[in-house]
Protein backbone atom coordinates (compact mmCIF):
# COMPACT_ATOMS: atom_id res chain seq x y z
CA UNK A 1 0.00 0.00 0.00
CA UNK A 2 2.53 2.23 1.29
CA UNK A 3 6.18 2.46 -0.70
CA UNK A 4 9.11 3.49 1.53
CA UNK A 5 12.35 5.87 0.73
CA UNK A 6 14.65 7.88 2.69
CA UNK A 7 13.21 10.77 1.08
CA UNK A 8 12.53 13.96 3.60
CA UNK A 9 10.36 16.63 3.11
CA UNK A 10 7.14 16.72 1.27
CA UNK A 11 6.49 16.28 -2.44
CA UNK A 12 2.62 17.08 -3.66
CA UNK A 13 1.99 17.50 -7.61
CA UNK A 14 -1.63 17.73 -7.54
CA UNK A 15 -4.22 18.67 -10.59
CA UNK A 16 -7.51 19.10 -9.78
CA UNK A 17 -10.02 19.77 -12.21
CA UNK A 18 -13.39 21.04 -11.96
CA UNK A 19 -15.53 20.98 -14.97
CA UNK A 20 -17.84 24.23 -15.81
CA UNK A 21 -16.53 27.62 -16.30
CA UNK A 22 -15.80 30.30 -13.22
CA UNK A 23 -16.58 30.09 -10.14
CA UNK A 24 -17.23 26.50 -10.96
CA UNK A 25 -15.15 25.43 -13.18
CA UNK A 26 -11.38 25.45 -11.01
CA UNK A 27 -7.90 23.89 -11.98
CA UNK A 28 -5.31 23.87 -9.35
CA UNK A 29 -2.04 22.47 -10.43
CA UNK A 30 0.49 22.55 -8.45
CA UNK A 31 3.81 21.11 -7.68
CA UNK A 32 4.83 21.47 -4.13
CA UNK A 33 8.13 20.62 -2.31
CA UNK A 34 7.84 21.59 1.09
CA UNK A 35 9.75 21.07 4.33
CA UNK A 36 9.35 17.67 6.17
CA UNK A 37 9.78 19.17 9.86
CA UNK A 38 8.39 23.03 9.40
CA UNK A 39 5.41 25.13 8.98
CA UNK A 40 4.31 26.04 5.70
CA UNK A 41 1.46 28.25 4.91
CA UNK A 42 -0.31 28.19 1.67
CA UNK A 43 -1.14 31.71 1.06
CA UNK A 44 -3.29 33.47 -1.32
CA UNK A 45 -6.78 35.10 -2.18
CA UNK A 46 -10.09 32.53 -1.96
CA UNK A 47 -10.74 31.24 -4.88
CA UNK A 48 -7.02 30.36 -5.60
CA UNK A 49 -6.83 26.60 -4.91
CA UNK A 50 -5.90 26.61 -0.83
CA UNK A 51 -8.53 24.77 0.77
CA UNK A 52 -8.90 22.18 -2.67
CA UNK A 53 -4.74 21.96 -2.08
CA UNK A 54 -5.16 20.82 1.11
CA UNK A 55 -8.08 18.58 0.67
CA UNK A 56 -6.42 17.06 -2.18
CA UNK A 57 -3.44 16.16 -0.08
CA UNK A 58 -6.01 14.66 2.40
CA UNK A 59 -7.45 12.33 -0.28
CA UNK A 60 -11.28 14.47 0.13
CA UNK A 61 -10.52 15.27 -2.84
CA UNK A 62 -9.25 12.56 -5.50
CA UNK A 63 -6.39 14.82 -7.62
CA UNK A 64 -6.23 13.46 -11.08
CA UNK A 65 -2.06 12.70 -12.01
CA UNK A 66 -0.75 13.30 -8.90
CA UNK A 67 2.21 12.40 -6.88
CA UNK A 68 2.37 12.64 -2.79
CA UNK A 69 4.84 11.63 -0.79
CA UNK A 70 5.10 12.48 2.73
CA UNK A 71 8.83 12.10 5.04
CA UNK A 72 9.22 9.04 2.44
CA UNK A 73 5.56 7.49 2.87
CA UNK A 74 4.15 7.02 -0.59
CA UNK A 75 0.10 8.25 -0.27
CA UNK A 76 -0.92 9.18 -3.63
CA UNK A 77 0.92 8.02 -7.23
CA UNK A 78 -1.60 8.04 -10.06
CA UNK A 79 1.15 7.07 -12.33
CA UNK A 80 1.21 3.34 -10.62
CA UNK A 81 -2.44 3.50 -9.99
CA UNK A 82 -1.70 3.84 -5.73
CA UNK A 83 -4.20 6.25 -3.73
CA UNK A 84 -4.36 6.12 -0.39
CA UNK A 85 -8.00 6.76 1.34
CA UNK A 86 -8.36 9.64 3.54
CA UNK A 87 -8.70 7.01 6.65
CA UNK A 88 -5.54 4.89 6.11
CA UNK A 89 -3.22 8.59 5.91
CA UNK A 90 -1.86 9.68 9.03
CA UNK A 91 -3.29 12.97 8.72
CA UNK A 92 -4.51 15.18 11.28
CA UNK A 93 -6.81 17.60 9.39
CA UNK A 94 -8.03 20.88 11.28
CA UNK A 95 -11.22 22.40 9.53
CA UNK A 96 -12.57 25.52 9.29
CA UNK A 97 -15.22 25.59 11.12
CA UNK A 98 -13.80 22.69 13.28
CA UNK A 99 -16.72 20.06 12.76
CA UNK A 100 -16.37 18.04 16.06
CA UNK A 101 -18.78 15.24 16.39
CA UNK A 102 -22.16 17.03 18.18
CA UNK A 103 -23.27 13.64 19.43
CA UNK A 104 -19.99 12.76 21.33
CA UNK A 105 -18.56 14.49 24.48
CA UNK A 106 -14.78 16.40 24.19
CA UNK A 107 -13.31 13.51 25.76
CA UNK A 108 -14.95 11.40 23.54
CA UNK A 109 -14.48 13.37 20.29
CA UNK A 110 -10.75 13.72 21.00
CA UNK A 111 -10.86 9.81 21.63
CA UNK A 112 -12.85 9.28 18.19
CA UNK A 113 -9.01 9.10 16.13
CA UNK A 114 -7.09 8.42 18.66
CA UNK A 115 -8.61 4.82 19.11
CA UNK A 116 -8.81 4.14 15.86
CA UNK A 117 -4.86 4.38 15.31
CA UNK A 118 -2.89 0.88 16.61
CA UNK A 119 -1.19 1.41 19.72
CA UNK A 120 1.96 0.86 18.37
CA UNK A 121 1.81 4.04 15.89
CA UNK A 122 0.61 6.42 19.04
CA UNK A 123 3.57 8.74 19.64
CA UNK A 124 1.24 11.39 20.97
CA UNK A 125 -0.41 10.71 24.48
CA UNK A 126 -3.89 11.96 25.11
CA UNK A 127 -2.90 13.74 28.60
CA UNK A 128 0.09 15.33 25.98
CA UNK A 129 -2.64 17.25 23.83
CA UNK A 130 -5.12 18.25 26.58
CA UNK A 131 -2.42 19.94 28.08
CA UNK A 132 -1.00 21.40 25.06
CA UNK A 133 -4.48 22.79 24.20
CA UNK A 134 -5.47 23.73 27.80
CA UNK A 135 -8.55 21.48 27.33
CA UNK A 136 -8.83 19.92 30.95
CA UNK A 137 -11.78 21.81 31.91
CA UNK A 138 -13.75 20.78 29.39
CA UNK A 139 -13.49 17.17 28.91
CA UNK A 140 -17.04 16.99 29.98
CA UNK A 141 -18.80 19.05 28.03
CA UNK A 142 -20.68 19.13 24.40
CA UNK A 143 -19.31 20.86 21.52
CA UNK A 144 -22.71 22.82 21.45
CA UNK A 145 -21.47 24.18 25.09
CA UNK A 146 -18.09 25.47 23.75
CA UNK A 147 -17.17 28.44 22.36
CA UNK A 148 -15.45 28.88 19.08
CA UNK A 149 -12.07 29.37 20.09
CA UNK A 150 -12.30 26.30 22.58
CA UNK A 151 -13.91 24.32 19.49
CA UNK A 152 -11.04 25.15 17.36
CA UNK A 153 -8.98 24.08 20.24
CA UNK A 154 -10.63 20.93 20.61
CA UNK A 155 -10.95 20.03 17.09
CA UNK A 156 -7.02 20.81 16.63
CA UNK A 157 -6.01 18.22 19.85
CA UNK A 158 -8.81 15.85 18.20
CA UNK A 159 -6.63 15.80 14.77
CA UNK A 160 -3.18 15.99 16.90
CA UNK A 161 -4.33 12.97 19.09
CA UNK A 162 -4.23 10.37 15.93
CA UNK A 163 -0.37 11.09 16.23
CA UNK A 164 -0.56 12.58 12.32
CA UNK A 165 2.59 12.41 10.25
CA UNK A 166 1.20 15.86 8.51
CA UNK A 167 -0.94 18.01 10.21
CA UNK A 168 -3.30 20.30 7.50
CA UNK A 169 -5.22 23.23 8.95
CA UNK A 170 -7.45 24.76 6.82
CA UNK A 171 -8.04 28.53 7.72
CA UNK A 172 -8.06 27.61 11.67
CA UNK A 173 -8.50 31.07 12.31
CA UNK A 174 -10.80 32.63 9.89
CA UNK A 175 -14.31 32.13 11.62
CA UNK A 176 -13.00 33.65 15.29
CA UNK A 177 -12.83 37.56 15.98
CA UNK A 178 -9.51 39.11 17.18
CA UNK A 179 -9.95 38.41 20.38
CA UNK A 180 -10.05 34.40 19.82
CA UNK A 181 -7.82 34.41 17.31
CA UNK A 182 -5.40 35.63 19.85
CA UNK A 183 -6.40 32.97 22.21
CA UNK A 184 -5.52 30.61 19.93
CA UNK A 185 -2.53 31.70 18.17
CA UNK A 186 -0.21 30.52 21.60
CA UNK A 187 -1.61 27.20 20.82
CA UNK A 188 -0.24 26.92 17.61
CA UNK A 189 2.76 28.14 18.34
CA UNK A 190 3.77 25.63 20.91
CA UNK A 191 2.26 23.46 18.40
CA UNK A 192 5.12 23.86 16.12
CA UNK A 193 7.90 24.60 18.59
CA UNK A 194 7.32 21.21 20.49
CA UNK A 195 5.14 18.47 18.23
CA UNK A 196 7.94 18.03 15.53
CA UNK A 197 5.29 17.38 13.00
CA UNK A 198 5.01 19.18 9.75
CA UNK A 199 2.07 21.22 9.20
CA UNK A 200 0.35 23.23 6.31
CA UNK A 201 -1.43 25.90 7.28
CA UNK A 202 -4.00 27.58 4.79
CA UNK A 203 -4.44 31.07 5.25
CA UNK A 204 -5.29 34.55 3.82
CA UNK A 205 -3.64 36.55 6.92
CA UNK A 206 -0.34 37.58 6.26
CA UNK A 207 -0.56 38.13 10.00
CA UNK A 208 -0.80 34.56 10.33
CA UNK A 209 1.73 33.74 8.30
CA UNK A 210 4.35 35.96 9.50
CA UNK A 211 3.91 34.18 13.24
CA UNK A 212 3.83 31.08 12.15
CA UNK A 213 5.09 29.78 9.01
CA UNK A 214 7.90 28.75 8.38
CA UNK A 215 7.79 28.20 4.60
CA UNK A 216 5.73 29.69 2.77
CA UNK A 217 3.96 29.17 -0.53
CA UNK A 218 2.11 31.90 -2.57
CA UNK A 219 -1.31 30.60 -4.87
CA UNK A 220 -2.79 32.57 -7.36
CA UNK A 221 -5.81 30.97 -9.72
CA UNK A 222 -4.98 27.00 -9.16
CA UNK A 223 -1.50 27.92 -9.39
CA UNK A 224 1.68 28.10 -7.51
CA UNK A 225 3.21 31.75 -7.70
CA UNK A 226 6.29 31.33 -5.53
CA UNK A 227 7.81 29.17 -2.72
CA UNK A 228 10.46 30.05 -0.47
CA UNK A 229 11.47 30.50 3.38
CA UNK A 230 8.89 32.67 4.62
CA UNK A 231 11.09 35.72 5.47
CA UNK A 232 12.58 35.90 1.78
CA UNK A 233 9.12 36.26 0.49
CA UNK A 234 7.58 39.00 2.59
CA UNK A 235 10.31 41.10 2.13
CA UNK A 236 10.65 40.12 -2.08
CA UNK A 237 9.71 43.92 -3.05
CA UNK A 238 7.89 42.49 -6.34
CA UNK A 239 5.47 41.09 -3.80
CA UNK A 240 1.91 42.12 -2.50
CA UNK A 241 3.22 40.67 0.53
CA UNK A 242 5.84 43.67 1.10
CA UNK A 243 3.52 46.52 0.30
CA UNK A 244 1.12 48.32 2.37
CA UNK A 245 0.84 49.11 6.42
CA UNK A 246 1.46 45.57 7.49
CA UNK A 247 4.50 45.00 5.63
CA UNK A 248 7.41 43.45 7.43
CA UNK A 249 9.84 41.11 7.83
CA UNK A 250 10.93 38.13 10.80
CA UNK A 251 13.93 38.07 12.41
CA UNK A 252 15.60 34.57 14.02
CA UNK A 253 17.61 35.66 17.30
CA UNK A 254 19.55 33.69 20.12
CA UNK A 255 18.62 35.31 23.39
CA UNK A 256 22.42 36.65 24.33
CA UNK A 257 21.30 38.25 27.63
CA UNK A 258 19.53 39.90 29.81
CA UNK A 259 18.84 43.28 31.23
CA UNK A 260 16.75 42.68 34.50
CA UNK A 261 16.92 46.50 35.61
CA UNK A 262 15.35 47.84 32.03
CA UNK A 263 12.81 44.62 31.47
CA UNK A 264 15.27 44.02 28.32
CA UNK A 265 16.12 40.99 26.81
CA UNK A 266 19.34 41.14 24.29
CA UNK A 267 19.00 39.19 21.28
CA UNK A 268 21.70 38.79 18.62
CA UNK A 269 21.42 38.10 14.93
CA UNK A 270 23.72 37.76 11.75
CA UNK A 271 22.67 41.69 11.34
CA UNK A 272 22.79 42.76 15.08
CA UNK A 273 22.08 42.77 17.98
CA UNK A 274 18.18 43.67 19.46
CA UNK A 275 16.35 44.70 22.31
CA UNK A 276 13.55 43.98 22.94
CA UNK A 277 11.45 43.34 25.81
CA UNK A 278 11.92 41.16 28.90
CA UNK A 279 11.60 37.45 27.53
CA UNK A 280 10.89 34.27 30.12
CA UNK A 281 13.21 32.51 28.38
CA UNK A 282 17.14 31.40 29.01
CA UNK A 283 20.38 32.73 27.45
CA UNK A 284 20.48 30.51 24.22
CA UNK A 285 16.61 30.29 23.70
CA UNK A 286 15.29 30.99 20.50
CA UNK A 287 13.05 34.11 19.28
CA UNK A 288 10.88 34.86 16.38
CA UNK A 289 10.79 38.61 15.90
CA UNK A 290 9.05 40.43 13.46
CA UNK A 291 10.21 44.07 12.56
CA UNK A 292 7.33 46.16 10.88
CA UNK A 293 8.66 48.25 8.04
CA UNK A 294 7.15 51.33 9.04
CA UNK A 295 8.84 51.25 12.37
CA UNK A 296 12.03 51.26 10.18
CA UNK A 297 14.03 54.43 9.53
CA UNK A 298 17.25 55.18 7.58
CA UNK A 299 19.99 57.67 8.56
CA UNK A 300 23.16 57.79 6.38
CA UNK A 301 25.62 58.02 9.91
CA UNK A 302 25.32 56.11 13.36
CA UNK A 303 22.87 58.33 16.02
CA UNK A 304 24.14 59.30 19.06
CA UNK A 305 21.80 60.98 21.55
CA UNK A 306 18.62 59.20 20.15
CA UNK A 307 16.30 57.51 22.09
CA UNK A 308 16.19 54.46 19.73
CA UNK A 309 18.34 51.83 20.89
CA UNK A 310 18.12 49.15 18.31
CA UNK A 311 20.46 50.64 15.04
CA UNK A 312 21.80 48.31 12.64
CA UNK A 313 24.16 48.68 10.02
CA UNK A 314 22.50 47.77 6.67
CA UNK A 315 23.18 47.85 2.89
CA UNK A 316 20.22 48.82 0.35
CA UNK A 317 19.25 46.11 -1.62
CA UNK A 318 16.48 47.57 -3.85
CA UNK A 319 13.82 50.21 -3.67
CA UNK A 320 10.22 50.00 -4.64
CA UNK A 321 7.35 52.23 -5.04
CA UNK A 322 4.69 51.02 -2.16
CA UNK A 323 2.13 54.23 -2.15
CA UNK A 324 2.29 57.62 -3.98
CA UNK A 325 4.24 59.76 -0.80
CA UNK A 326 6.21 56.36 0.11
CA UNK A 327 8.31 54.02 -0.49
CA UNK A 328 9.41 50.63 0.52
CA UNK A 329 13.31 50.06 1.06
CA UNK A 330 14.84 46.59 1.52
CA UNK A 331 17.55 46.23 3.36
CA UNK A 332 20.55 43.42 3.95
CA UNK A 333 21.49 43.28 7.66
CA UNK A 334 23.97 40.70 7.22
CA UNK A 335 21.85 37.58 5.26
CA UNK A 336 19.04 39.10 7.40
CA UNK A 337 16.50 40.85 4.98
CA UNK A 338 14.39 43.98 6.55
CA UNK A 339 12.35 46.38 5.16
CA UNK A 340 11.46 50.02 5.88
CA UNK A 341 8.87 52.14 4.44
CA UNK A 342 9.75 55.71 4.18
CA UNK A 343 8.20 58.86 2.40
CA UNK A 344 9.69 59.26 -1.23
CA UNK A 345 11.09 62.82 0.30
CA UNK A 346 13.09 61.57 2.62
CA UNK A 347 14.51 58.77 0.00
CA UNK A 348 15.49 61.75 -2.41
CA UNK A 349 16.82 63.41 0.29
CA UNK A 350 18.99 60.54 1.70
CA UNK A 351 19.77 59.49 -1.97
CA UNK A 352 19.26 56.36 -1.43
CA UNK A 353 19.30 55.64 -4.95
CA UNK A 354 23.11 56.37 -4.87
CA UNK A 355 23.46 54.08 -1.51
CA UNK A 356 21.88 51.12 -3.39
CA UNK A 357 23.98 51.76 -6.48
CA UNK A 358 27.27 51.89 -4.12
CA UNK A 359 26.47 49.39 -1.43
CA UNK A 360 27.51 51.85 1.00
CA UNK A 361 26.23 51.21 4.29
CA UNK A 362 23.32 53.20 5.99
CA UNK A 363 21.85 52.79 9.48
CA UNK A 364 18.10 51.52 10.15
CA UNK A 365 16.81 52.61 13.28
CA UNK A 366 13.90 50.52 14.67
CA UNK A 367 11.66 51.64 16.96
CA UNK A 368 9.58 48.76 17.87
CA UNK A 369 9.62 45.15 17.27
CA UNK A 370 7.34 42.26 17.99
CA UNK A 371 7.86 38.88 19.65
CA UNK A 372 6.03 36.31 18.12
CA UNK A 373 7.08 33.58 20.17
CA UNK B 1 -55.86 -13.42 16.40
CA UNK B 2 -57.86 -10.73 17.42
CA UNK B 3 -57.59 -8.08 15.33
CA UNK B 4 -55.58 -6.00 17.41
CA UNK B 5 -52.77 -8.23 18.08
CA UNK B 6 -52.69 -8.99 14.45
CA UNK B 7 -52.77 -5.62 14.01
CA UNK B 8 -49.55 -5.13 15.77
CA UNK B 9 -47.92 -8.00 14.67
CA UNK B 10 -47.93 -6.61 11.25
CA UNK B 11 -47.30 -2.67 11.89
CA UNK B 12 -44.28 -3.68 13.99
CA UNK B 13 -43.18 -6.47 11.52
CA UNK B 14 -43.52 -4.12 8.87
CA UNK B 15 -41.52 -0.92 10.47
CA UNK B 16 -38.77 -3.80 10.88
CA UNK B 17 -38.23 -4.78 7.80
CA UNK B 18 -39.00 -0.79 6.37
CA UNK B 19 -36.09 0.64 8.54
CA UNK B 20 -33.37 -2.15 7.17
CA UNK B 21 -35.09 -1.92 3.01
CA UNK B 22 -35.22 2.06 3.81
CA UNK B 23 -31.64 2.69 5.10
CA UNK B 24 -29.71 2.16 2.29
CA UNK B 25 -32.17 3.11 -0.12
CA UNK B 26 -32.45 6.64 1.85
CA UNK B 27 -28.58 6.73 2.38
CA UNK B 28 -28.10 6.21 -1.43
CA UNK B 29 -30.93 8.96 -2.36
CA UNK B 30 -29.31 11.42 0.38
CA UNK B 31 -25.92 10.80 -1.30
CA UNK B 32 -26.54 9.93 -5.11
CA UNK B 33 -26.03 12.54 -7.70
CA UNK B 34 -27.28 9.91 -10.41
CA UNK B 35 -29.60 10.67 -12.79
CA UNK B 36 -31.92 7.82 -11.53
CA UNK B 37 -32.29 9.76 -8.24
CA UNK B 38 -35.53 11.65 -9.50
CA UNK B 39 -37.07 8.57 -10.99
CA UNK B 40 -36.72 6.54 -7.21
CA UNK B 41 -37.69 9.70 -5.34
CA UNK B 42 -40.93 9.64 -7.59
CA UNK B 43 -41.37 5.76 -7.30
CA UNK B 44 -40.77 5.82 -3.62
CA UNK B 45 -43.58 8.80 -3.20
CA UNK B 46 -46.03 7.08 -5.45
CA UNK B 47 -47.84 5.40 -2.56
CA UNK B 48 -48.72 9.16 -0.74
CA UNK B 49 -50.74 10.07 -3.51
CA UNK B 50 -51.97 7.06 -5.26
CA UNK B 51 -55.65 5.69 -3.58
CA UNK B 52 -54.64 2.69 -1.67
CA UNK B 53 -56.87 0.97 -3.61
CA UNK B 54 -55.20 1.46 -6.28
CA UNK B 55 -52.07 -0.06 -4.92
CA UNK B 56 -53.56 -3.20 -3.60
CA UNK B 57 -55.60 -3.47 -6.98
CA UNK B 58 -51.97 -3.91 -8.67
CA UNK B 59 -50.25 -5.74 -6.30
CA UNK B 60 -53.40 -8.79 -6.34
CA UNK B 61 -52.93 -8.38 -10.10
CA UNK B 62 -49.25 -9.05 -9.86
CA UNK B 63 -49.38 -11.28 -7.32
CA UNK B 64 -51.80 -13.60 -8.20
CA UNK B 65 -51.72 -16.75 -9.70
CA UNK B 66 -51.40 -14.79 -13.31
CA UNK B 67 -49.32 -12.26 -12.28
CA UNK B 68 -45.78 -12.31 -13.05
CA UNK B 69 -44.68 -12.13 -9.63
CA UNK B 70 -47.59 -14.61 -8.53
CA UNK B 71 -45.75 -17.40 -10.74
CA UNK B 72 -42.31 -16.30 -9.13
CA UNK B 73 -43.80 -17.32 -5.73
CA UNK B 74 -45.39 -20.57 -6.46
CA UNK B 75 -42.42 -21.26 -8.91
CA UNK B 76 -40.27 -20.84 -5.49
CA UNK B 77 -42.85 -22.64 -3.34
CA UNK B 78 -44.07 -19.95 -1.55
CA UNK B 79 -47.40 -20.31 -2.44
CA UNK B 80 -49.94 -16.85 -4.08
CA UNK B 81 -49.31 -13.83 -1.28
CA UNK B 82 -52.79 -12.47 -1.77
CA UNK B 83 -55.28 -13.11 1.10
CA UNK B 84 -52.44 -14.32 3.66
CA UNK B 85 -50.62 -12.60 5.98
CA UNK B 86 -47.12 -12.70 4.39
CA UNK B 87 -49.12 -10.84 1.75
CA UNK B 88 -50.33 -8.33 4.31
CA UNK B 89 -46.69 -7.49 4.90
CA UNK B 90 -45.27 -7.05 1.47
CA UNK B 91 -48.40 -4.30 1.01
CA UNK B 92 -47.53 -2.60 4.06
CA UNK B 93 -44.35 -2.15 2.91
CA UNK B 94 -44.74 -0.50 0.04
CA UNK B 95 -47.95 1.36 1.12
CA UNK B 96 -45.54 2.96 4.22
CA UNK B 97 -42.10 2.73 2.50
CA UNK B 98 -42.63 6.97 2.08
CA UNK B 99 -43.35 7.28 5.20
CA UNK B 100 -39.79 5.76 6.31
CA UNK B 101 -37.93 6.45 3.60
CA UNK B 102 -38.17 10.04 3.27
CA UNK B 103 -37.38 10.96 7.59
CA UNK B 104 -34.49 9.10 7.16
CA UNK B 105 -33.08 10.42 3.81
CA UNK B 106 -34.01 13.67 5.04
CA UNK B 107 -31.88 13.09 8.34
CA UNK B 108 -28.82 12.15 5.82
CA UNK B 109 -29.38 14.96 3.74
CA UNK B 110 -29.07 17.23 6.88
CA UNK B 111 -25.80 15.81 8.32
CA UNK B 112 -24.14 16.58 5.27
CA UNK B 113 -20.67 15.80 4.00
CA UNK B 114 -18.63 17.47 6.72
CA UNK B 115 -19.27 15.26 9.72
CA UNK B 116 -18.28 12.29 7.22
CA UNK B 117 -15.04 13.77 5.70
CA UNK B 118 -13.95 14.50 9.58
CA UNK B 119 -13.90 10.40 10.34
CA UNK B 120 -12.22 9.83 7.17
CA UNK B 121 -9.32 12.26 8.67
CA UNK B 122 -9.53 10.11 12.03
CA UNK B 123 -8.56 6.87 10.30
CA UNK B 124 -13.01 5.62 10.00
CA UNK B 125 -13.56 3.55 7.53
CA UNK B 126 -16.76 4.41 5.73
CA UNK B 127 -19.20 1.75 7.14
CA UNK B 128 -17.12 2.57 10.42
CA UNK B 129 -18.20 6.37 9.94
CA UNK B 130 -22.10 5.19 9.30
CA UNK B 131 -22.02 3.30 12.83
CA UNK B 132 -19.87 5.57 14.62
CA UNK B 133 -21.12 9.15 13.28
CA UNK B 134 -23.91 8.80 10.68
CA UNK B 135 -26.50 6.67 12.95
CA UNK B 136 -26.25 8.65 16.25
CA UNK B 137 -26.80 11.95 14.29
CA UNK B 138 -29.29 10.47 12.10
CA UNK B 139 -31.12 9.40 15.64
CA UNK B 140 -34.14 12.06 15.11
CA UNK B 141 -34.78 10.59 11.63
CA UNK B 142 -35.04 7.42 12.64
CA UNK B 143 -37.25 7.58 15.45
CA UNK B 144 -39.54 9.58 13.50
CA UNK B 145 -39.54 6.70 10.90
CA UNK B 146 -39.85 4.24 13.12
CA UNK B 147 -43.25 6.04 14.53
CA UNK B 148 -44.36 7.09 11.44
CA UNK B 149 -44.13 3.77 9.36
CA UNK B 150 -45.67 1.98 12.55
CA UNK B 151 -48.55 4.15 12.55
CA UNK B 152 -49.63 4.66 9.25
CA UNK B 153 -49.30 1.20 8.68
CA UNK B 154 -51.96 0.12 11.46
CA UNK B 155 -53.90 3.10 10.02
CA UNK B 156 -53.97 1.21 6.94
CA UNK B 157 -57.11 0.31 5.22
CA UNK B 158 -57.68 0.00 1.50
CA UNK B 159 -54.62 -2.43 0.64
CA UNK B 160 -55.90 -4.54 3.19
CA UNK B 161 -59.11 -4.84 1.69
CA UNK B 162 -57.94 -5.41 -1.39
CA UNK B 163 -55.29 -8.07 -1.24
CA UNK B 164 -56.14 -9.43 2.11
CA UNK B 165 -59.86 -9.65 2.10
CA UNK B 166 -61.28 -10.21 5.65
CA UNK B 167 -60.22 -13.43 6.63
CA UNK B 168 -60.53 -13.76 10.69
CA UNK B 169 -56.74 -14.20 12.62
CA UNK B 170 -55.12 -13.78 9.22
CA UNK B 171 -55.93 -10.33 7.22
CA UNK B 172 -58.59 -8.99 9.34
CA UNK B 173 -56.66 -6.06 11.00
CA UNK B 174 -58.65 -3.28 13.21
CA UNK B 175 -59.33 -0.86 10.12
CA UNK B 176 -61.38 -3.87 8.50
CA UNK B 177 -63.21 -5.11 11.63
CA UNK B 178 -64.24 -1.64 12.35
CA UNK B 179 -66.11 -1.58 8.41
CA UNK B 180 -67.18 -4.28 9.84
CA UNK B 181 -69.16 -3.32 12.80
CA UNK B 182 -70.19 -0.41 11.04
CA UNK B 183 -71.96 -2.86 8.16
CA UNK B 184 -73.42 -5.07 11.20
CA UNK B 185 -74.48 -2.07 12.80
CA UNK B 186 -72.84 -3.04 15.83
CA UNK B 187 -71.95 0.90 16.80
CA UNK B 188 -71.15 0.23 20.19
CA UNK B 189 -68.03 -1.95 19.15
CA UNK B 190 -67.45 -0.21 16.02
CA UNK B 191 -66.62 2.95 18.94
CA UNK B 192 -64.16 0.80 20.88
CA UNK B 193 -62.06 0.25 18.42
CA UNK B 194 -62.31 3.27 16.50
CA UNK B 195 -61.75 5.42 19.83
CA UNK B 196 -58.81 3.32 20.75
CA UNK B 197 -57.57 4.00 17.27
CA UNK B 198 -58.00 7.66 17.28
CA UNK B 199 -56.29 7.55 20.93
CA UNK B 200 -53.35 5.49 19.96
CA UNK B 201 -52.79 7.71 17.16
CA UNK B 202 -52.93 10.60 19.25
CA UNK B 203 -50.78 9.12 22.26
CA UNK B 204 -47.87 8.12 19.30
CA UNK B 205 -48.27 11.77 17.34
CA UNK B 206 -47.72 13.60 20.94
CA UNK B 207 -44.91 11.62 21.75
CA UNK B 208 -43.24 12.05 18.35
CA UNK B 209 -43.47 15.33 19.21
CA UNK B 210 -42.75 15.61 22.45
CA UNK B 211 -39.33 13.53 22.29
CA UNK B 212 -38.32 15.08 18.92
CA UNK B 213 -39.04 18.97 19.17
CA UNK B 214 -38.31 20.40 15.67
CA UNK B 215 -37.98 23.95 16.59
CA UNK B 216 -35.90 23.49 19.55
CA UNK B 217 -33.22 21.98 18.29
CA UNK B 218 -29.89 23.73 18.61
CA UNK B 219 -28.48 24.11 15.54
CA UNK B 220 -31.75 23.84 13.53
CA UNK B 221 -31.36 20.92 11.82
CA UNK B 222 -31.05 17.41 12.82
CA UNK B 223 -27.76 16.00 13.51
CA UNK B 224 -26.08 19.06 12.52
CA UNK B 225 -22.08 19.80 13.57
CA UNK B 226 -21.06 22.52 16.20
Amino acid sequence: MTLHNQQAGIKARLKVVRAGTAPQGFTLNVDLNLPGDQVSALYGPSGSGKTTCLRAIAGLERATDAYLEVNGEIWQDETHGIFVPTHQRAVGYVFQDAGLFSHLTVTQNLNYGRQRVPVAQQRVSLEQVVDLLGLTNLMDRRPGTLSGGERQRVAIARALATSPKLMLMDEPLASLDTRRKAEILPYLEKLRDQMHIPIIYVSHASEEVARLADHLVLLDAGHMTESGPTNQLMTRLDLSLAHGEAASAIVHATISGHEPAYHLTLADFPGGRLSVPQQALAVGGQLRIRIQARDVSLTLAPQTGTSILNILPVTVTAISDDSPGQVMVRLDATGTPLLARITRKSADALELAAALASGHVVYAQVKGVAILG
Amino acid sequence: MSAITLTLKLAGLTTVILLLLGTPLAWWLARTHSAWKGVASAVVALPLVLPPTVIGFYLLVTLGPNGPLGQLTQALGLGLLPFTFAGLVVGSVLYSLPFVVQPLQNAFEAIGDQPLEAAATLRASPLDTFFSVVLPLARPGYLTATVMGFAHTVGEFGVVLMMGGNIPGQTRVVSVQIYDYVEALEYAKAHWLAGGLVVFSFVVLLALYMLNPTGQRRSGKPGALS
